[in-house]
């Protein structure tokens, strides 16, 4: 038999006019390997139907499952709860983020508003001949947009970042690092001043106060300090 | 025209976005830098008490333009402190517009704070507070120098710091800047990119240990300063006003073949010989107290 485990949910619906925010405490065993996702199911399934809370994937891959867990924002579906030693873990649901219910949050809606943006497309004036082959990329440069694009929207760099709670209309850092990833496309024929034109403000780059959460906490392993730090040199640095 | 149309749209007529923020930021950024440098040689200097009167002494002279100018001027220091006073009201004004402004940007900081406990969110906050805390810790202190520039010596500071009643004002302020600069430095690195390498993670752990070495260090070299002036100013209690007078080789007294550390010789009352060969011997240039 596992250890038993506390989990204590904040609970709230915004959209009731009953509802009132309150922990919601539970008490399970623990399995072996149980994530918070494991645990999270079984509570629903067999304890409160009533908690809402986002999973797809279940393994780290689709972005849907970040909350505030002990206070830290993490996907639930890669976080052990045997990792926490007395047992007990509090969840909230992540924070800048229009809250749905319980623990579940849009960043969906924020995600497209932040893509709408900082115009995350490609912007070319080239006439694509689909009949021909790609024009080559060098795979220095190739590898360097994909590492950036890795990037799953789960909203955990927003939900970390102290400049953003206070500052809601803060683009973050993965909107900060979404103008990287086109910045470093040679497909993309924007100038710096274009980009400037998309986040050089106190809203954009220079609104970004260095406090690095989302560094520390991206889930994917973002270089998210060096591409900031390198968004603002290029943008300060123009006349 | 242009102005009146950007200031009301918030771009040009062109339809393009100020370049000021950038300006701003660059500007929060090298303020920063020039005061955390100046605050290090400050703490120095003033730390050179730690090793001799003397020392203090000619160093606080140095200042005053001493060997350029005979006896030195304390103008010169006034003028320094005014141009520090400058880049501080800039910097102060660049960096408020970071901090909380509403009592809900306050809360919601708190709280994520606690609730996270990240550190270098959390070294933010301090920053933020003792920043703010500066706004008049560091006018307290600026003003004061500004108008009795020539009050910088072994006595005159220690004076400053016991009988004038300064210690409480420079153990909140000695905190402050130290914490405040220093975090600032480290901030300054990553926020810039400076000294990043080819690994970042393992470049920030540098530096934030670097960061801490150097906090500890400033602390430990700052408190021990002050309290070598509060135990001077203790001494010196009844001879407010008195000026330390850099030690001489003592002529009178060859046989001991030692420095004489009598420090409250009066020197009107040395002869016009012994004078000069102190002179000679250290370089230092007195002007007659009184004459």
């Amino acid at each position: 038999m596992g250890r038993m485990i506390t989990i204590k949910a904040l609970k709230y619906n915004p959209n009731s006019k009953v509802s009132k925010a309150h922990f919601a405490k539970y008490e399970l065993e623990e399995t072996p390997g149980m994530t918070l996702f494991i645990a999270l199911s079984k509570i629903r399934e067999e304890m409160d139907h009533d908690l809402s809370f986002d999973f797809v994937c279940r393994a780290g891959i689709c972005g849907s499952c970040g909350m505030m867990i002990n206070g830290v924002p993490k996907l639930a579906c890669r976080t052990l709860t045997k990792d926490y030693k007395d047992g007990v873990i509090q969840l909230m649901p992540m924070p800048a983020f229009k809250l749905i219910k319980d623990l579940s949050v849009n960043t969906g809606e924020w995600m497209e508003g932040m893509s709408k943006r900082v115009e995350s497309w490609i912007h070319t004036n080239e006439e694509i001949d689909f009949t021909k082959l790609e024009r080559p990329i060098e795979p220095d440069v190739a590898q360097e947009v994909f590492e950036i694009d890795r990037c799953v929207e789960c909203g955990i760099c927003v939900a970390a970042c102290g400049t953003k709670l206070m500052r809601p209309n803060f683009v973050g850092a993965v909107g900060l690092n979404r103008v990287a990833r086109f910045y470093a496309d040679p497909q993309d024929n924007r100038t710096d001043e274009d980009y400037y034109e998309l986040v050089g403000d106190d809203d954009g780059v220079f609104g970004c106060m260095s406090l690095l959460a989302c560094e520390d906490n991206c889930p994917k392993h973002l270089p998210l300090q060096s591409k900031i730090a390198y968004m603002r040199r290029k943008l300060v640095a123009l006349r | 025209m242009s102005n009146l149309i950007e200031g009301f749209l918030g771009k040009s007529a062109e339809g393009k976005k100020s370049r000021m923020p950038a300006k701003l930021d660059y500007w929060q950024s090298a303020t920063g830098l020039i005061l955390a440098l100046f605050m290090w040689g400050h703490m120095f200097f003033d730390s050179s008490i730690l090793i001799s009167k003397d020392l203090m002494y000619h160093i606080s002279k140095m200042f005053e333009g001493v060997p350029l100018i005979k006896g030195g001027n304390p103008a010169i220091v006034s003028v320094a402190v005014a141009i520090i006073i400058t880049i501080i009201v800039i910097h102060a004004a660049l960096g408020m517009r970071k901090l909380p402004t509403k009592y809900r940007e306050y809360q919601v900081f708190r709280t994520h704070m606690k609730m996270m406990k990240h550190e270098d969110t959390t070294l933010w906050f301090i920053q933020a507070l003792t920043g703010f805390a500066m706004f008049f810790l560091a006018s307290a202190h600026l003003i004061t120098i500004l108008t009795n520039p020539g009050d910088i010596g072994p006595f005159a500071s220690a004076d400053r710091v016991v009988s004038g009643w300064m210690w409480p004002l420079y153990i909140l302020l000695l905190l402050a800047v130290v914490l405040h600069g220093n975090i600032g430095l480290y901030r300054l690195c990553v926020k810039w990119g400076w000294f990043e390498g080819k690994d970042t993670k393992a470049s920030r752990a540098k530096l934030k240990k670097l960061q801490w070495a150097i906090i500890a260090f400033f602390l430990v070299m700052g408190f021990a300063a002050l309290a070598v002036y509060i135990n001077i100013g203790l001494e010196h209690r009844d001879q407010i006003g008195q000026r330390y007078q850099p030690t001489a080789i003592n002529i009178k007294n060859i046989s001991s073949k030692t420095y004489s550390k009598d420090v409250n010789r009066d020197m009107n009352a040395e002869t016009s010989f012994r004078a000069l060969v102190a002179m000679n011997f250290s370089g230092i240039h007195f002007q007659k107290k009184g004459a």
